[in-house]
């Protein structure tokens, strides 16, 4: 089960991703991130409620590295759990991605990128 | 019987004594009456199969040959009229007693085809009655003896009895509906024609004075018993098939939609297709509401057009009547739907200046897919009644029944083609594992792999490329199922070329992913870990690529730990930087170490509180399992990952592979 709430605070746009995203839910998420990156340009996931991260789950924050890295976009990850992060940190994805705590500090990562 | 009558007449003519009691015709009589009876109802009753149609007919061709003889007889006492011959009673008596042989055959005969009648629709009751019936007429078969008059009381009781009965079993005509207008038809002239020979016949026996006679036989209570039984069932039969006539046609309806409705239903099994299915209903339900015209638009999936089925209607018409019907008015909404919306609607409408004058219209739904509708029209306006639109709904849901069970066979075959199709994938993937990992002098290995789907995604390889260098890959496609199964094949593809080459780990991870750059999905990695075991050395050189952390056990010690070193998944990055991101380690290796390589279904295999396995419970089960062969330390991880996991099913293809090194090492 996976449930995605998006609001926009100052000129973030804030993800928030809960439960789990497996292989079909993955899909929801993918499709909100390709329709939130054709308008918006700084995006925040809060991971807070984030249970569990599946490989095809992973997938879909992969795709998106390329448009960050062009600097398309700007898009941070924040309050991950233990676990969620093991599993980004096990497929090296943290390297790609940028993930902190707090929502501050990713507004302010975003702001600096 | 006539012999003996005969010979009675001959004796009292000529005042002779005969020496021949007088109850020996009698006797006679009545012996011949029961062999009559016995003869037809043996006779009839192997006709089991005949129907009533058939007995009336009998009946009527033996009343038409008695008539005959009757009149042969008729026409040779005309003959012998002004004879002496003709004057003599002995002569009389003769032909009285070949006519009367002649109406008892008849009168027994259609009485046993009556019996049959009554009997169409049988009950306990009426068996009972019926026999009592029949017993009564034999007791009074022997009342002969007494020759009771007709003034005689016992006479009048016993006639008012049958007469009585008569009314009784007259009213078991069950067989009436069963026959449609024109069978009805040509019984009411079979009927009528059988009770003008009775009449003739009882006439013919009047005609005879009681004065010539020496012995009128055919005044009994049994002859009139019969007579008053056959012409009065006779009569009400009559009078019921007439009243029965103008309601034929609804008893012929009703049958006919059963009919039809039998077609709709039976149509998957006699081998019809869906086309021939819309047919039926189109034919049934114009016969049913006997529609001047009918249209039937069979929706097409895919296709914004509708195939259309016509009856007596052109083309050009239905696009007339369709503009006409908003002109009219909606007499009546049919469906209990709250969305008024035509287009799903059932509903009649009246059509207003044109040829016809009333439209049914019923749309065809499976479940809420929709596919069709049907048009009814009339030449008459309010042409359409309850009953009309009853059946018509009856017709349709046993329609769309028809094609769903088309449509679900359809789906079933295709889902079996899809299992098979599936199963070949599944052999063809489970061949792209090693059947067995080929064991080295100086390491035992296991190796266990299971899908969460029919075919998986996870990779193990080993490969000895010589006497000191075994090679083991382990890979993790992102994704289960089909998708995944094909990129590790590619996978196992590239393993093969490059392991020959004798390249590091990072250097095999950098080319795989160089390959599978132009090989894999946008949304998709690999993620794979290399290990080359070099006994000459004494080490295990590996590389991670995104891949879940190799566990090592250091016998020596007693402690297992991660190898996690940095890494990242093949496919993520498509370009040449990847090299940043892959490192090399390196593991002294000794006798009794254990190296556990596995991928994340089996950490992360979750129990029904959502707790993952875990590394650390997989670490501990190591450790003190240790001191057994890979073998059972493989049994005990999967044993104890299954029991934790419960009734939840996996959801991620697992593998595991434990190598432990033995003291063979040079």
């Amino acid at each position: 089960m996976i449930t995605i709430q998006t609001n926009k605070e100052e000129d973030f746009y804030i993800i928030k991703v809960s439960g789990d995203v497996d292989a079909s839910s993955s899909i929801h998420l993918d499709n909100k991130i390709g329709e939130i990156i054709k308008i918006e340009k700084k995006i925040l996931v809060d991971c807070n409620d984030l249970q569990y991260i599946s490989s095809a789950g992973l997938g879909v924050f992969m795709s998106y590295i390329h448009e960050m890295e062009e600097g398309e976009i700007k898009m941070v990850l924040f309050g991950l759990g233990n676990n969620v992060k093991n599993v980004f940190h096990i497929l090296g994805l943290d390297q790609l991605i940028n993930m902190v705590e707090t929502k501050e500090d990713a507004k302010n990562l975003v702001d600096a990128i | 019987m006539a012999t003996s009558g005969l010979m009675l007449t001959f004796s009292q003519s000529n005042d002779i004594p005969t020496g021949i009691p007088i109850f020996l015709p009698f006797l006679s009589f009545i012996i011949f009456f029961i062999s009559l009876y016995v003869f037809y109802h043996y006779h009839l009753g192997r006709l089991k199969n005949a129907n009533l149609q058939d007995l009336l007919w009998k009946v009527f061709v033996t009343g038409l040959i008695a008539t005959i003889l009757s009149f042969g007889l008729k026409l040779f006492e005309f003959l012998f009229r002004n004879h002496k011959v003709g004057e003599n009673s002995l002569f009389i008596n003769f032909i009285y007693f070949l006519n009367l042989g002649l109406i008892l055959a008849f009168l027994i005969s259609t009485f046993v085809v009556w019996e049959r009648f009554i009997f169409y629709q049988k009950s306990k009751r009426l068996i009972y009655s019926w026999r009592f019936f029949i017993y009564l007429l034999l007791i009074s078969l022997f009342l002969i003896f007494l020759q009771l008059r007709y003034d005689d009381p016992a006479f009048y009781i016993f006639i008012g009895i049958s007469f009585l009965s008569s009314i009784y079993f007259s009213v078991n005509l069950k067989w009436v509906p069963y026959l449609n207008y024109r069978q009805k038809w040509k019984s009411i002239l079979l009927f009528l024609l059988i009770l003008t020979y009775l009449g003739y016949f009882l006439s013919q026996i009047k005609s005879y004075s009681n004065d010539v006679l020496v012995l009128d036989l055919f005044v009994n209570i049994t002859t009139l018993s019969i007579s008053l039984f056959v012409i009065v069932y006779g009569i009400t039969s009559v009078l019921v098939l007439l009243f029965n006539l103008p309601t034929s046609s609804v008893f012929d309806k009703k049958l006919e939609e059963i009919i039809n409705l039998q077609r709709l239903s039976q149509s998957r099994n006699t081998g019809k297709n869906k086309e021939e299915v819309y047919e039926i209903l189109l034919e049934s339900s114009v016969s049913a509401v006997m529609a001047d015209a009918a249209w039937l638009d069979i929706d097409q999936p895919g296709i914004p057009e509708t195939k259309q089925l016509r009856y007596k209607i052109k083309k050009e018409d239905i696009l007339d009547v369709q503009e006409h019907i908003p002109k009219g008015k909606i007499k009546k909404l049919l469906s209990t739907d709250p969305v008024k919306n035509l287009k799903t609607n059932r509903y009649i409408a009246s059509i207003r200046d044109y040829k016809y004058r009333s439209i049914l219209v019923f749309p065809i739904f499976i479940q809420n897919d929709s596919l069709g509708t049907l048009n009814l029209l009339k030449e008459i306006s309010d042409g359409f009644n309850d009953e009309m639109i009853d059946i018509i709904g009856t017709f349709i849901n046993q329609a769309s029944i028809s094609i769903e069970n088309f449509n679900l066979i359809d789906a079933a075959i295709e889902n079996e083609r899809y299992i098979k199709e599936l199963n070949i994938a599944k052999t063809v993937q489970r061949n792209l594992l090693p059947a067995v990992l080929e064991k080295s002098d100086f390491f035992d290995i296991i190796g266990f792999s299971e899908s969460a789907d029919e075919v998986g995604g996870d990779y193990y390889d080993i490969f000895k490329l010589n006497e000191d260098k075994t090679i083991i890959i382990i890979g993790d496609v992102s994704g289960k199922g089909t998708s995944a199964a094909f990129h590790m094949s590619q996978l196992k593809g590239i393993f093969h070329s490059l392991v020959q080459l004798q390249l590091t780990p990072k250097d095999f991870l950098i080319y795989a992913n160089n390959a599978l750059a132009k090989g894999l999905d946008k949304n998709s990695f690999i993620t794979a870990a290399y290990y080359i075991i070099d006994r000459k050395t004494g080490t295990i050189e590996f590389s991670r690529a995104g891949h879940c952390p190799t566990l090592y056990y250091d016998e020596s010690k007693n402690i297992a730990n991660y190898f996690y070193g940095i890494g990242l998944g093949l496919g993520i990055i498509r370009n040449n930087e990847f090299y940043r991101y892959v490192n090399i380690d390196k593991i002294k290796y000794n006798p009794k170490d254990i190296l556990v390589l596995f991928t994340d279904g089996i950490t992360e295999a979750r129990n029904n509180n959502q707790e993952e396995f875990g590394y650390d419970r997989l670490k501990n089960l190591i450790i003190e399992n240790a001191a057994l062969t890979p073998v059972e330390i493989k049994d005990a991880i999967v044993q104890a990952m299954y029991s934790f996991c419960g009734t939840n099913a996996p959801e991620d293809d697992s593998t595991l592979i434990i190598i432990k090194f033995n003291e063979n090492r040079t």
